[in-house]
């Protein structure tokens, strides 16, 4: 027993410290039987514990940052600075009474906020945190992550369809039009990475982004002409993926309320933040892994003294900052300029994008291989947004009634 | 009974549950919902006898699978627009009111209802 | 026969049949779609890792979704009041039923075709991507074409006629 446990904490510190295979010397303590199942579980905890708990942080900080840009104090009533405001948040949700509307499909009204939560802890079980610690380690990763990402589409509309309310309804097909647009561009933008790595494992795509012996600076994909377009195109499908602010149309509480989960209250209401901020997490996590290194360093010597993982958590603060940001800073989208983004600009943009590392591909990291990819890139976004999304279309504001048919 | 025959008597009831959606259910939609099990039932065949098959490095049971997929989402996506646009005509998306072809322009009473 | 793979049958088989039989659309929709993810598990548990997850991206992000919008914009959405099945149903229940005598007793007469000796494939996606990209690849293109034929085609279809004036819809 005392063996076990101190094997436990020496497993623990292996992690905390960056030792490969930190489960070695404490599995075979295990009964035999009971092997495969605690290490599944000691792989789980972590993700099921981290990622909540960043939720929780998440919630108090944005809401703080938010009242910074807009000149208020924000949350600062409960505990030092108001950083416990989470807590209270906590124990009001989980004490609310669940309604349910009486119209609603009970069963479907249920099972939605579980079939939004349980995807997205799914993708996180593919993603690398650290040198040795990425739980579920598939050659097709990123195929597992997309796949699995997917199925929150169908869990929105599930919310909204069940709910029996028009608000509801109309946030659910915005939903869902929304982020079926933009997961091609989203797709496109990561396969210019999978092309360039060849692999669609995403430690291997980590790996592909160490720096070299001779190297300073680290071979991150966002320092190329392709890796940049590429890591601009996913955070902005990411962000509109994830439902936030500027993309915010499916909850637009000015217009449809709070869109498909208005009808939803107390822990089941959690449950859908919680999910949209781990969605937002998990797109963050795959932006890291894919274009910003991961968890390398950004300088070489910096490997040596810091943990890996810390490298990558600190990423996704980061990351999570500049969405709180432009959360802060950029007014909603309407909708039809919501679609021509999606479909005339960025759908285009990140086919070029493709061909760039296709370039990047074969003339390598030459001053040729820079300049054409650099060129064609900087070209085509401007001429796309000159040509196919002309900006100085502004005239009589024309009204167009439900119910008058096609003008 | 072997893994194989499971996987393929798996798939023979799969493919008659959706030949017997395809043939009376009145909703042009579900009759697609039973197109799309039928070829799922075929790709089931396809993987059971790659994978419990004496060949399994040739990977031609999952190339074909790959193809069928790519096939079938073409497929949906036609097929529905033709149910969206057949809807926008006739106002209907069930099959037995789309009879124009038998030149009956009245409904009998018992269809209306 | 594994348990897994047991259970896997019966959420197919109860999907497939809920979906087909059930008053709601949007729940048959949904019943569809677990009998989709259903196959997809069996997929997996075969060892066709690609596969399996491609189905779970095709068929319940893409075929799921467009099946539920087709369901709501041809106003599908409440409980279907008419009756559900052909009036020749007793018909069509009989053809499957006697396609499925056909087919399994066929099954189970004639010799097993399995092989034994057969381990757990397991391609790796290098290996796919190899026969997709070299040996397949005139497959692959004319896929390719077939798919945006098909994506344009779809679009042109459900393109309301703009010279037409639309009815009222009642």
């Amino acid at each position: 027993m005392m063996e076990g446990l101190r094997e436990f904490c020496g497993m623990i510190w292996k992690v905390l410290s960056d030792q490969p295979d930190p489960k070695a010397a404490f599995l075979p303590l295990v009964p035999e039987a009971w092997r495969v199942e605690v290490s599944a579980l000691l792989s789980v905890l972590p993700i099921l514990m981290v990622f909540p708990a960043l939720f929780a942080l998440t919630t108090v900080l944005e809401r703080k940052g938010l009242g910074r840009i807009q000149n208020r104090p924000g949350p600062n009533r409960v505990g030092p600075a108001g950083f416990l405001q989470f807590a209270a948040d906590g124990i009001k949700t989980l004490t609310k009474e669940d309604v349910v509307p009486r119209a609603a499909d009970r069963v479907l009204h249920f099972i939605a906020p579980l079939a939004l939560v349980v995807p997205v802890f799914l993708t996180f079980s593919v993603l690398p945190f650290g040198r040795n610690l990425v739980p579920l380690n598939l050659d097709a990763g990123l195929l597992f992550f997309f796949a699995v990402g997917a199925s929150t589409e169908l869990a929105i509309f599930m919310a909204g369809w069940a709910s029996r309310n028009k608000y509801s309804l109309l946030g659910a097909l915005r939903g869902i039009a929304q982020m079926v647009s933009y997961e091609i561009p989203l797709i496109l933008s990561t396969l210019s990475v999978v092309m360039v790595a060849g692999t669609m494992s995403l430690p291997a795509i980590v790996d592909a982004q160490a720096a070299g012996s001779g190297d300073l600076l680290s071979r991150w994909h966002v320092f190329t002409p392709w890796g940049f377009a590429g890591f601009l195109l996913f955070l902005v499908a990411a962000c509109a993926e994830a439902n936030r602010a500027p993309f915010d149309l499916p909850e637009g509480e000015s217009e449809i309320i709070a869109g498909y989960y208005l009808e939803y209250s107390g822990f089941k209401f959690a449950l859908f933040f919680l999910g949209e901020y781990l969605g937002l997490f998990a797109a963050c996590g795959l932006g890291i892994t894919l274009f910003l290194g991961g968890w390398h360093a950004p300088f070489r010597f910096m490997e040596a003294w810091v943990p890996s993982y810390l490298w990558f958590f600190a990423k996704l603060a980061g990351l999570v900052a500049v969405f709180i940001w432009v959360r802060g800073t950029l007014p909603r989208v309407r909708m039809d300029q919501l679609m021509n983004l999606a479909w005339k600009f960025m759908l285009p943009l990140a086919l070029i994008n493709l061909f760039a590392a296709a370039l990047w591909h074969f003339l390598g990291s030459t001053p040729a291989g820079w300049a054409i990819t650099t060129g064609l890139l900087v070209v085509s976004y401007w001429s796309l947004g000159r040509i196919l999304m002309p900006p100085g279309r502004i005239g009589r504001r024309v009204y167009r009634y439900a119910g008058e048919g096609p003008a | 009974m072997t893994e194989l025959q499971f996987h393929l008597s798996l798939s023979a009831l799969l493919f008659c549950v959706g030949l017997a959606g395809v043939l009376i259910r009145r909703n042009v939609i579900l009759a697609l919902v039973g197109i799309e099990f039928m070829l799922n039932a075929a790709n089931l065949n396809f993987l059971a006898y790659w994978r419990y098959g004496s060949r399994t490095v040739s990977m031609d049971g999952m190339m074909f699978v790959v193809f069928s997929i790519a096939v079938a989402a073409a497929e949906v996506a036609v097929g529905l627009a033709l149910v969206i646009a057949l809807y926008r005509r006739l106002r209907t998306a069930r099959l037995d009111e789309m009879q124009s072809l038998k030149g009956c322009t009245e409904r009998t009473d018992d269809e209306r209802s | 026969m594994s348990a897994l793979n047991l259970l896997l049958g019966i959420v197919v088989l109860t999907g497939a049949v809920a979906a087909l039989s059930l008053r709601n659309l949007v729940h048959c929709a949904f019943a569809s779609i677990g009998a989709f993810l259903g196959l997809a598990g069996l997929y997996l548990h075969m060892g066709a890792e690609f596969v399996g997850l491609v189905q779970i991206l095709v068929y319940v992000g893409a075929v799921g979704i467009l099946f539920v919008f087709a369901i709501l914009l041809t106003r599908g959405g409440g409980v279907e009041e008419r009756p559900l099945f052909s009036t020749s149903w007793l018909c069509g229940v009989g053809v499957a039923g006697a396609l499925a005598l056909v087919l399994l007793s066929g099954l189970f007469k004639g010799a097993d075709p399995s092989d034994p000796a057969a381990s757990r494939p397991s391609p790796t996606l290098k290996q796919v991507g190899q026969r997709l990209m070299v040996e397949d690849v005139l497959a692959l293109e004319i896929m390719a074409l077939l798919l945006t034929v098909a994506s344009i085609g779809a679009i042109v279809i459900a393109m309301p006629e703009p010279s037409r004036k639309e009815e009222d819809p009642t």
